[in-house]
């Protein structure tokens, strides 16, 4: 039974897998690797996910084309950390609370639209899987990595991109100034609040995307609360990557694999309990923070206020 | 700057309060002279539109609704999304105490709150489900119990999936470890009954709502091979979704799927809980309010099987469901797997 887990196609089945469980998270992560940076943290990361993933449902059932529905989510992503960033940056609220507050807002209100909107769980035709020409081809790789939708692809873009934005440009340095010492950065003529504005509409943006990865990219339908709680898995995988884009990577990698793993033991009848198998992502996840609980790279900011003092 | 946090937080609160209870009863209507109508209180754990378990039941309240005479006869109040007990145990005990003539509990978590609130609300009447205990040992006289078969509409969907599938591998999607057991029971029975040689490949998400693992179990059956798939609870969304995007025949269960696959859904295994509802609204208006455990089966037309009108089905495969159907109902045919295990 177990050689049948070490077979070739099984093998690239499992990575095909993992490689496209992974878009929602690495979106939603890197986002809010960009607030933490910046010392926000936003715990309603789900609940702009599900805005998004109905905004972008409702556009492209209304007839538009793809992409502007992923255009419309981003908009509404943008309005969510817009929100976020007043409650928690100009309001200075307390942030944990406020993040509860955001997700529950965006599952409510997701729900209430869909209700008065649709009405009824339906289906549209989302992105299409999209193999690239010639790389597709290398066997087993090909299939692994060059044969998914195009959200999936843009989702990996996203890393090197994120990288280059926090680690290689001037905002980049004013977000981890704000980040590690906001009074320093405020000193030197940082806006702090501007900073933090700016990231915090990036993270929504990214977010409302993660969103519509699932709704118009990996399920083509909407369903209240369709995203289960992915955001916060998202936002305890920015802890989980030590903050850094690579380890996001890391992370949103590692638990897909699992996930895909415990999918493919299950479907091929290997004899493992399914209840084992689908505690397997969280046991890895408990296991791998166990032994990545140096937090050396956290923002020393995070999750403070900041009020320039007299 | 404490007045900013708390005026922040209150807004946070409003906000808040948006998200909650529907009343479908329609405001500040009066009640005609020849009486109240019924009230009717549910809790549900997903959604009302949720193709799936809790809508099988709110399509047949409203359907009950219609049948007499609209919202003067029965009005109709629903909780939502309270897959959390403590949530659903506190909308129990507000639905008592507001006056409802029978709140039901639609989840088979619900047990003891139901029990726990029944023991003090004596005069009002309950129904929770999917369960066949009543609490008369415990001496509570007024809960309805029910629960469906499913074993039966598994097995002809097993049926149906033996005749369609080319590659003899199925996929199924199920929830939590044992929840659909006696659906995917009856479903295996059913494909060995007509190909015994065709591999069934189960996979459960261990979620009832995790729609993009339940799209992601689908993929991996594709993948090994299945050219058919079913599920149950409300995540297969996602996984009929992908289905439709590949092409590959799905077979529902609990609600009509349809809308959501109207090329792949071939057929559905509707829970029509209409007549069950309609009995205990006629006992409880006769003073029993409760006792009875109801169980929704093909011969007392609780379960349904409805073909897709829509796509071409081979006359040889709605023979076999009908079929099937005939022996279950006759009892030629037991929808039970031989090896009972647990």
């Amino acid at each position: 039974m177990l050689d049948e887990l070490f077979t070739i196609s099984t093998l690239v089945g499992i990575l095909h897998s993992c490689v496209r469980l992974a878009t929602p998270y690495l979106f939603a992560a890197l986002g809010e690797t960009f607030g933490q940076r910046s010392g926000v943290l936003n715990l309603g990361v789900d609940g702009i996910m599900l805005m998004g993933a109905f905004f972008a449902f409702y556009a492209v059932f209304e007839g538009h084309n793809l992409w502007v529905g992923v255009l419309v989510a981003i908009a509404i992503g943008v309005l969510m950390g817009l929100l976020k960033a007043f409650v928690s940056v100009t309001m200075q609220s307390l942030q944990g609370i406020s993040g509860i507050g955001l997700y529950l807002f965006g599952l409510g209100l997701s729900s209430l639209l869909f209700k008065t909107l649709i009405g009824s769980v339906e289906g549209v035709s989302g992105f299409r899987q999209l193999a690239i020409p010639l790389l597709s081809d290398i066997p087993g790789l090909g299939h692994i990595l060059f044969n998914h939708n195009a959200l999936v692809y843009l989702a990996y873009l996203m890393v090197p991109l994120s990288w280059f934005v926090i680690n290689r440009t001037t905002l980049g340095l004013k977000i981890r100034a704000v980040g590690h010492n906001p009074e320093a950065a405020d000193t030197l003529g940082v806006s702090v609040n501007g900073v933090r504005y700016a990231t915090l509409m990036i993270g929504g943006a990214l977010a409302a995307v993660a969103g519509a990865s699932l709704s118009i990219g990996l399920q083509n339908v909407f369903q209240e609360n369709m995203t289960n709680g992915l955001g916060f898995i998202a936002v305890a995988l920015v802890y989980f990557g030590s903050w850094r884009t690579v380890g996001v990577l890391g992370g949103s990698l590692l638990f897909s694999l699992v996930n895909a793993l415990q999918l493919w033991v299950q479907a091929l009848d290997i004899p493992v309990p399914s209840e084992v198998a689908v505690m397997m992502p969280y046991i890895m996840t408990i296991v791998v923070l166990a032994f990545t609980a140096r937090q050396i790279q956290k923002p020393a900011a995070l999750a403070r206020s900041y009020e320039r003092g007299e | 700057m404490l007045r900013r946090i708390s005026i922040s937080t209150l807004i946070f609160l409003l906000l808040l309060a948006g998200c909650g209870r529907s009343d479908d009863s329609g405001d500040g209507e009066t009640v005609g002279a020849e009486g109240d109508p019924f009230r009717i209180a549910i809790v549900m754990p997903s959604s009302t539109t949720d193709i799936a378990w809790s809508q099988s039941m709110f399509d047949s309240l409203v359907a009950v609704q219609t049948e007499m005479g609209g919202e003067d006869a029965l009005t109709i109040a629903y909780s939502e999304g309270m897959f959390r007990v403590t949530d659903a145990s506190a909308a129990i005990r507000d639905y008592a105490s507001e006056g409802f003539d029978l709140v039901i509990a639609h989840g088979a978590q619900y047990g003891n709150s139901v029990f726990e609130v029944a023991a003090d609300f004596t005069e009002t009447s309950f129904a929770w489900g999917t369960s066949s205990d009543t609490g008369a040992d415990k001496g509570i006289e007024n809960v309805f119990a029910y629960g469906a078969v499913a074993n039966e509409g598994g097995y002809v969907n097993g049926v149906v999936a033996a005749m369609l599938t080319q590659t003899d591998v199925i996929g199924v999607i199920g929830p939590v470890a044992g929840d659909a057991k006696l659906y995917i029971d009856g479903f295996v029975r059913g494909v060995t009954e007509i190909k015994p040689d065709a591999q069934v490949n189960i996979s459960y998400t261990g979620s009832f709502s995790d729609t993009t693992l339940a799209a992601e179990a689908a993929h991996v059956h594709i993948q090994a091979g299945a050219d058919v798939l079913t599920g149950s609870a409300q995540q297969v969304v996602g996984a009929i979704g992908v289905a439709n995007e590949n092409g590959v025949a799905w077979l529902g269960t609990q609600s009509d799927q349809i809308s959501l696959g109207p090329d792949v859904v071939v057929t559905n295994q509707i829970y029509n809980w209409a007549n069950v509802v309609a009995d205990m609204i006629s006992k409880i208006e006769n003073g029993e309010l409760g006792g009875t455990a109801y169980k929704l089966t093909f011969a007392n037309d609780g379960l349904r099987l409805e073909f897709n009108e829509n796509i071409e089905i081979a006359d040889e495969v709605k023979e076999a469901a009908r079929t099937a159907i005939e022996d279950i109902k006759s009892g030629a045919v037991d929808p039970v797997l031989w090896e009972e295990d647990e």
